[in-house]
């Protein structure tokens, strides 16, 4: 596995090895990055042509347009499903964190790149199985499964749940590889007050992973062992109780929502300053807050069963402790802001997404203050108003992170630079079309229209309309996006090592970085936020 | 785990990506403690469940525990706990460099596991065979009383659980048998001795849990 560093020829990581066979056996941790991401997109793809199906079956308010009730709550599930645990959930860690967070420690590669390799192919796996129930009798349960419905229906609900029970364990893995990385292969000098706020946020991240994953693993699993062998945990008319589907699955699913939202907060923490050419506003207290939403992520999972009949006093210590979540949240918000303030500001692509992230995140976050408040969510609960938060902190957060990511680390991934102002078309199309999309949702739920349904009634018609026309704006910004990111990562103009003026490690490097990811081993003298003395 | 270098017998070269030797088997003990976490938490939620629902209908598990046999039981604890003395003995030998001695300990320890799994084998098919069965499966006349197959729920969860792991211990033993047989691990590097052990203890330590909570209490 050694090899020596040669940059000097040109070699990277990119041409080190050639062939596909070379690709499929790596265990470079920049590679298997790149793997992730060429997955995650597929599955963003199908997740999203899924989306597009539901919104173009409620362009009109009567069912049976386009698809039967029948496909219609299939296409939900698939969407569901697909987007969290095979999408959202490896997004950022998968790619950008496999990419980037060795280098930013200064590492030669993670702490067990045989496991990551590893860990991609059983995310695969758990892909391939949610996949398969596609077209072996499909499933309608949403992604939630909810007993005793799941046990009862019939299709193949056993294969997708067994596709996100596996990639539970891949999310595991990279977990684990990245808090043992961070821990034993920092670089020399690169105290922990010295460490990246992407790292911050992953490290925060894998906790909950560790933490929250295996519930979810065992649930999966006794539903599964529930619909082949009846063993009566979950289905009351064997004796179980279908609510305790519900805590296990919450007490998973909810922290999940963490560990999509945190690394996507980790990405914008490092594009904020940068863009800024100011120092983080807040160091401390963006990593610290990162590990108290980590925290509450655990307490709060009882909000999403306000309306099951659970105990008054529960509903009301839940509700109080799910407001907490706003608190850390807050912090990273305003630190954000703080930062900005009186910055020197550029507005490239990936600033861009920074800023649609703050505007479309606290849109999302603080809809979710609304929905933790008790009275609120028993109105709002199973409504169109909750579709529209989740998406506005999922889409709106997460993947606005993502693609802002994508941009920020195009140059340091191809070595090339994309277009500027194709980006900024693309951004526009997708910002306006996401709130297009989202916004007339909140509307609709708050006057009553409910989630999932396949018809509704015609008073909700012009709602329904501008959302499925801002869907399909969105759909023309993300395939522009990709038109021009494969166009530039042939063709674009040679970046440098570090156009952005970076600090963290891996800007430290050549563009693309060679196998071994630095020609010497970096030691770090300096706090990654402090950008005297780096030129651009 | 973590072992990227070429292994010869006497001269152990770390992986590239690490400091030392040291910081590897430190790296990989770290991991492999990370991965125990996950696993305490996946048994976790069904020791939850189990708590839950004898809360809620103690009488039924009382009843219910009684058709368990706690002798099998406690032969199955002793038979786990005499195991994990004898993989102690084994990793402890590797550290010295006595080979054949690691392997005979190790050897062992795979069939303490069997034992195991032998016993366990009559009491699910005297269970099965009377009809003392999980959830819509349960048929057994003698105690027809509300919530007893929940119980057996737990049971065959439970215990089925721990089994899969007691298998999937074995399995992991036995590849490191082969390792060692290879001479791939030694008194340099026994980072897959010691962390398997890790692994087996942890098995052993939620038998210890489950033998009171199923057999004994009343």
């Amino acid at each position: 596995m050694a090899h020596a560093n040669s940059t000097s020829h040109g070699s990277n990581y990119l041409n080190h090895e050639k062939g596909l066979w070379s690709w499929l056996t790596t265990v470079d941790h920049k590679r298997i990055g790149l793997m992730y991401l060429a997955t995650v997109l597929t599955y963003f793809l199908v997740g999203g042509i899924f989306a597009l199906l539901i919104r173009l079956e409620l362009f009109t308010p009567g069912g049976g347009n386009l698809i039967t009730a029948q496909t219609y709550n299939r296409f939900f599930t698939y969407h569901g499903a697909i987007m969290v645990f095979l999408v959202i959930i490896p997004a950022i860690p998968g790619s950008i964190g496999n990419f980037v967070l060795p280098m930013m420690v200064g590492a030669k590669d993670v702490a067990f790149p045989k496991l990551n390799l590893f860990s991609y192919y059983v995310y695969l796996a758990g892909g391939i199985f949610a996949t398969l129930a596609l077209f072996l009798g499909g499933a309608d349960t949403g992604w939630t499964f909810y007993t005793p419905y799941s046990i009862r229906t019939s299709g193949a609900v056993i294969l997708v749940v067994f596709g996100a029970f596996i990639a539970g364990f891949a999310s595991i893995l990279t977990a684990l590889n990245f808090i043992i990385t961070i821990h034993k292969l920092r670089a020399q000098g690169q105290s922990w007050s010295r460490l990246p706020l992407l790292c911050w946020s992953l490290y925060a991240t894998s906790v909950i992973q560790i933490l929250a994953t295996p519930v979810l693993a065992i649930t999966l699993a006794l539903l599964i062992f529930e619909r082949v062998f009846k063993i009566g945990i979950f289905d009351p008319a064997l004796g179980g109780d279908a609510v305790l589907f519900q805590h296990f699955f919450w007490f998973y699913s909810h922290p999940a929502v963490y560990i999509m939202i945190l690394p996507a907060m980790g990405v914008i923490s490092e594009i904020i300053p940068v863009f800024s050419r100011k120092p983080i506003f807040g160091y401390k207290a963006i990593a610290l807050a990162s590990f108290g939403i980590a925290l509450v992520a655990f307490i709060v999972w009882g909000h999403h069963m306000f309306v099951t009949g659970q105990s008054e006093l529960a509903n009301f210590v839940f509700s109080l402790l799910t407001m907490f979540v706003a608190v850390p949240t807050g912090v990273k918000v305003f630190s954000w802001v703080g930062t900005m303030y009186k910055g020197s500001l550029t507005f490239n692509a990936p600033m861009k997404y920074a800023m649609g992230f703050i505007e479309l995140f606290t849109i999302g976050g603080l809809t979710g203050v609304f929905l933790a408040t008790l009275p609120i969510d028993v109105h709002l609960t199973d409504t169109y108003f909750v579709i529209a938060h989740f998406h506005y902190v999922m889409v709106g957060g997460t993947i606005m992170g993502f693609v802002g990511g994508m941009h920020y680390w195009f140059p340091k991934v191809t070595g090339k630079m994309y277009n500027e102002s194709s980006a900024s078309v693309a951004f526009w199309l997708i910002l306006l079309g996401f709130n297009l999309t989202f916004f007339p949702q909140f509307i609709a739920g708050a006057q009553g229209m409910p989630r999932r349904y396949w018809s509704y009634l015609p008073e909700f018609t012009l709602m329904n309309q501008l959302s499925t026309i801002g869907s399909w704006f969105l759909a023309v910004g993300f395939a522009w996006t990709a038109i021009y990111m494969i166009r530039d990562a042939r063709k674009g103009p040679k970046a440098g090592d570090n156009p952005w003026g970076a600090g963290t490690l891996e800007w430290q490097s050549p563009s693309p970085p060679p196998h071994d990811n630095f020609p010497v081993d970096p030691v770090v003298t300096t706090w990654p936020y402090d950008y005297r003395g780096i030129k651009i | 785990m973590g072992n990227h270098g070429q292994v010869t017998p006497g001269t152990y070269h770390h992986g590239h990506h690490w400091k030392n030797a040291h910081e590897e088997f430190e790296g990989a003990k770290q991991g492999m403690w990370v991965f125990l976490v996950t696993e305490v938490l996946m048994v976790g939620a069904l020791f939850v469940g189990y708590i839950i629902f004898r809360a809620m209908y103690p009488e039924a598990f009382h009843e219910a525990h009684k058709l368990l046999n706690p002798k099998l039981g406690l032969l199955n604890t002793f038979v786990l706990i005499t195991s994990s003395w004898t993989m102690v003995l084994g990793v402890s030998s590797i550290q010295r460099g006595q080979v054949s001695r690691c392997l005979a300990y190790l050897m062992t320890t795979v069939g303490f596991g069997f034992v195991f799994l032998i016993v366990k084998y009559f009491e699910y098919s005297h269970k099965i065979h009377e009809g003392i069965l999980p959830g819509g499966l349960y048929t057994y006349k003698e105690l027809a009383m509300d919530k007893v197959p929940l119980f057996f729920s737990l049971y065959f969860m439970m215990t089925g659980v721990h089994a899969f792991h007691v298998i999937l211990g074995m399995g992991l033993i036995t590849w490191v048998m082969l390792r060692v047989k290879r001479g791939e691990v030694s008194k340099q590097f026994f980072t897959p001795v010691e962390l398997v052990g890790f692994y087996w203890h942890f098995v052993d330590l939620v038998w210890i849990f489950l033998f009171p909570l199923l057999y004994l209490l009343g």
